[in-house]
């Protein structure tokens, strides 16, 4: 089977069962959402994906490799590249330079890889803010930049967390004409956690529903704004 | 090669860098040898504060315990010497080698057992404390009472293969072993290697995401730090010709070694060298100067220190990030502090 596929991965913390026995898939070239309420483990599903976590029970394999257990950099080198919900930015180094670090992943000579840096930047507008040194940007801006870093890796699947919120409608629309042209464009498979509504029923062609820790709800975003079990945990009770 | 190193320094720095080396390698013409002897101490800290800036300010571990590294030089390079005749240009590969795996060892136990920062920084002087005690009772290398070296050559007879000769000699040694790192870390820095550093210093997590071992990176950070700083104690121990473990191994040793690139500018190329220039002959005016006290019977022993602390002081208080990228600025050579 090609692509992501999480089979019954199941993470405590202690007293908290942050994910329970959760299965989806991400086929190759797909655009997938994560959604749910605060706390439902969609962070936590992507650390274990990542590699920051290992599951306590479950598989994780991307293109018929298992990843439970390889360290974060291996995930990455296996084509799996992510952005952080709370950004990451290297502060004191150059926007240019932040992507570059990404890019040297990929392409060891340091000007072939700048070049690449210039261009991701200039893609994602930020090519104008690239000698400021990243601590000075704005947080919209530093989720671009995270976003950036991680294209930088030249991934097969993009783990995007939240990468959206705090953007306006308007950057909204054009992040979303963004990821929807290189998913075209490069083929690269998408994953995202999002809590803006606008962008997952724009961008995603199937959505996955988590809820303290369990996958509750699957299907196309229409379908999932329809399920009385999404609606329960969203609007409470009483709307369904 | 050098064009393209020279190529990113504004015109106006290359003019200052110019005269600056100019200058220094005409001092030993014009100054006498108390001033010299002052000027090899200079090199002395800014060769070694280079070298702990490696592990620090580029790959962001903290280490309090370089004195070990560098002591693990100065006795490898001397006991291979007084023992066995080894010339000390061959010690130093082993001193850097000996120093180079101590440093891994730390680096691998630290690192494995994410212990970090201050914690890390702990485990630094530990190993350097210990380290003194075998000293202390390792008869081999003299133990407690001092390892010495044979006083050969003397003045004029300058061997710079065997590394014996006058303290002009050395002070050229000195100038050329601070401008090899200086070149070495500018190469470093705008390699992958040093991006990959940096990325370490600035946020593991994010690094490691991007695919960066962060374990072997920093590894090999220590370790190239150590070597470094294990070159210099085998020029130290040629140089001084007497090595006790007190004194190679102390905490102090460590502190000084680092107070230069914190005043300079940890993580910046030039800080270490302008932290040493600056403290170096501060601390040793500062001596002179308090002389006439000590003729009266007032012991003022480790005011140096205490001047030190209160330059660091003053440094955390209104220039974090060090002397040099101020100074930077006012050199008008803006367009990136490196």
């Amino acid at each position: 089977m090609s692509g992501l596929v999480v089979r019954g991965i199941s993470k405590r913390f202690r007293g908290l069962q942050a994910v329970k026995a959760v299965s989806f898939d991400v086929p190759e070239r797909g655009l997938i959402g994560l959604i749910g309420p605060n706390g439902a483990g969609k962070t936590t599903t992507f650390n274990l994906i990542a590699g920051v976590f290992t599951p306590d029970e479950g598989e994780i394999t991307f293109n018929g490799r298992r990843l439970n257990g390889m360290r974060p950099d291996q995930v990455c080198a296996a084509g799996i590249a992510r952005t952080f919900q709370i950004v990451r930015p290297f502060g004191e180094l150059t926007v240019e330079d932040n992507v570059l670090v990404g890019c040297l992943h990929a392409e060891p000579d340091v000007t072939a890889a700048r070049r690449s840096a210039v261009a991701i930047l200039e893609r994602l507008g930020l090519a104008a803010k690239r000698n400021q040194v990243a601590a000075s940007l704005t947080l919209p801006d530093r989720k671009r930049l995270e976003v950036a870093r991680a294209l930088g890796t030249k991934p097969k699947l993009l783990l995007l967390d939240e990468v959206m919120a705090g953007l306006r409608p308007t950057e909204v629309d054009l992040m979303v004409g963004f990821f929807r042209e290189i998913n075209r464009d490069t083929g690269i498979t998408i994953l995202l956690i999002e809590h803006v509504m606008r962008a997952v029923m724009a961008l995603a062609q199937h959505v996955v529903v988590l809820n303290h820790g369990e996958k509750i709800a699957e299907g196309t975003p229409e379908q999932v704004v329809r399920d009385p079990a999404v609606l329960e945990c969203y609007l409470g009770e009483e709307a369904v | 090669m050098i064009k393209i190193w020279l190529a990113e320094i504004p015109p106006r720095g290359r003019l200052y860098l110019g005269l600056l080396l100019a200058a220094l390698l005409a001092a030993p013409l014009f100054i006498d040898g108390y001033a010299l002897s002052v000027l090899v101490l200079v090199f002395y800290f800014a060769y070694l504060g280079q070298a702990w800036n490696i592990m620090m300010g580029f790959a962001g571990q903290l280490s309090l315990g370089h004195a070990l590294y560098f002591g693990l030089g100065a006795y490898t390079g001397a006991a291979l010497y007084v023992h066995f005749g080894l010339s000390p240009w061959l010690g130093m590969l082993a001193g850097g080698a000996v120093a180079a795996a101590a440093g891994a060892a730390i680096g691998a136990l630290g690192f494995r057992f994410k212990i970090g920062g201050v914690y890390f920084a702990i485990l630094t002087i530990a190993f350097a404390e210990f380290t003194r005690i075998l000293f202390d009772h390792w008869l081999w290398v003299g133990g407690s009472g001092g390892f010495f070296l044979p006083v050969t050559g003397g003045r004029g007879g300058n061997d710079l293969l065997g590394l014996r000769g006058s303290p002009t000699m050395f002070y050229y040694v000195w100038l050329a072993a601070t401008i090899g790192v200086l070149i070495l870390c500018r190469a470093l820095l705008s390699s992958r290697l040093g991006y990959f550093w940096l990325a370490i210093r600035e946020d593991q997590e994010a690094a490691q995401a991007l695919g960066i071992n962060t374990f072997r990176y920093k590894i090999f950070a220590v370790m190239l730090s150590a070597a470094l700083t294990a070159f210099g104690g085998v020029l130290y121990a040629f140089y001084n010709n007497n090595l006790f473990p007190s004194a190679i191994f102390s905490i102090t040793r460590s502190i000084d070694m680092l107070l230069g690139a914190i005043i300079g500018g940890v993580g910046t190329l030039m800080g270490p060298i302008i932290g040493a220039f600056i403290l170096t002959p501060l601390g040793e005016a500062l001596t002179v100067l308090l002389e006439p006290l000590r003729d009266l019977g007032i012991k003022l022993d480790g005011i140096k220190q205490v001047f030190y602390g209160l330059c660091v002081v003053v440094i955390v208080v209104f220039q974090r990030r060090g002397v040099w990228p101020w100074l930077w600025r006012k050199l008008g050579l803006d367009g990136g502090a490196k």
